[in-house]
C-alpha cells in the first residue's frame, strides 16, 4: 500500500466520520465543529487528487467563511439561557433507511459504470496527461481567458448576496 | 495510483450522509450544514474527474464556481434563518407553520 493510499484512507476516513458526527450529535456546536473535521478532509482529499489551489480555497472559504457564518448563526439563533443547544433527530428510520438505499444505488452505479474504462481517462492515463503539477498558473490563466466572463458574473453575484444578505438580515 | 473510483464512492457517501441530515435535523442551521455537504460531494467529483483533463482543467473550474456560489447562498440562507428567528423567537423547522391549516 503506497503512501498516497493510506494518505487517501486516512483523510477519508476523516471526511466521513466528521459528516457522520452531524447526524449523530445532538448538540448544534459539536456538529459546527464535525462540519470543520469534513471540510478539512476534503480540502486533504483534493490535494490527493492534484487540485492544490482549490484545496487552499476550500479552507478560506469554508473553514474561514461559511463555516464562521454558521457558528455565528448558531449564537444569534438561539436563547443565551440555554446552557446546551439541542439539535434533536426525527424520523431517524426514515431518514437511515433513505440514506442507505441512496448510497447503496450510487454504490452500484458508480461499480457498473466503471468510469475508469472511459476512453478520455484511459487516453488520459495513457499518456500521461493527468494533473502532476501545481494548477494555479492553468486556473489563473482560465479565469482571465475562457472563464472570463462566469468570473465577472461570480463577481457580480457576490456582490448581489452581499447586499441581499445586508438587507434582510438587517433590522428595519 | 488508486483509481477514480475511490473517489466517487467518498462524494457519494458524503451526499447521502447530507440528504439524511436534511430528513432528520428539524434545527435550520444543521440543515444548511447538510446542503453544504452535498455541494462539498460535488465538488470532491468534479475534481477527480478534471484529474484527467490537465490541459483544460474544466472540472476544477466549474468546482471554483460552485464554491463561490456556495459561499454566497450560505450568507443569504443564514440571513433568511435571522430573520424568520426574530420573527418566529426559534429555528425548529416543524414549528414554523403559520400557514398550516390548523
Amino acid at each position: 500500500m503506497s503512501v498516497t493510499e493510506i494518505i487517501f484512507y486516512a483523510f477519508a476516513a476523516l471526511t466521513i466520520a466528521g459528516a457522520l458526527g452531524i447526524v449523530l450529535t445532538k448538540n448544534i456546536l459539536y456538529a459546527a465543529f464535525s462540519l470543520l473535521l469534513t471540510f478539512l478532509g476534503v480540502a486533504a482529499l483534493y490535494v490527493v487528487a492534484g487540485a492544490d489551489l482549490l484545496a487552499v480555497v476550500q479552507i478560506m472559504i469554508y473553514v474561514g467563511g461559511v463555516l464562521v457564518l454558521m457558528i455565528f448563526g448558531v449564537m444569534l439563533t438561539s436563547k443565551t439561557t440555554d446552557k446546551y443547544l439541542p439539535s434533536p433527530s426525527h424520523n431517524r428510520i426514515a431518514g437511515a433507511l433513505a440514506g442507505l438505499a441512496l448510497f447503496g444505488l450510487f454504490f452500484t452505479a458508480i461499480l457498473k459504470a466503471s468510469f475508469s474504462t472511459l476512453p478520455w481517462i484511459t487516453q488520459a492515463e495513457q499518456h500521461s496527461r493527468t494533473v502532476s503539477e501545481s494548477t494555479i498558473a492553468g486556473i489563473g490563466i482560465n479565469l482571465m481567458t475562457d472563464f472570463v466572463l462566469p468570473f465577472e458574473i461570480a463577481g457580480i453575484l457576490l456582490m448581489v448576496a452581499l447586499i441581499g444578505a445586508a438587507y434582510i438580515a438587517g433590522r428595519k | 495510483m488508486f483509481s477514480l473510483e475511490h473517489f466517487l464512492v467518498v462524494g457519494a457517501a458524503l451526499f447521502c450522509i447530507g440528504v439524511v441530515i436534511i430528513i432528520t435535523k428539524r434545527n435550520a442551521i444543521v440543515v444548511l450544514m447538510g446542503i453544504e455537504l452535498i455541494l462539498n460531494a460535488a465538488n470532491i467529483n468534479l475534481v477527480a474527474f478534471s484529474r484527467y483533463d490537465a490541459n483544460v482543467l474544466q472540472g476544477q473550474m466549474f468546482a471554483l464556481f460552485v464554491i463561490v456560489v456556495a459561499a454566497a447562498e450560505a450568507a443569504v440562507a443564514l440571513a433568511i434563518v435571522l430573520r424568520v428567528y426574530q420573527y418566529y423567537q426559534t429555528v425548529h423547522l416543524d414549528k414554523l407553520d403559520e400557514l398550516k391549516e390548523k
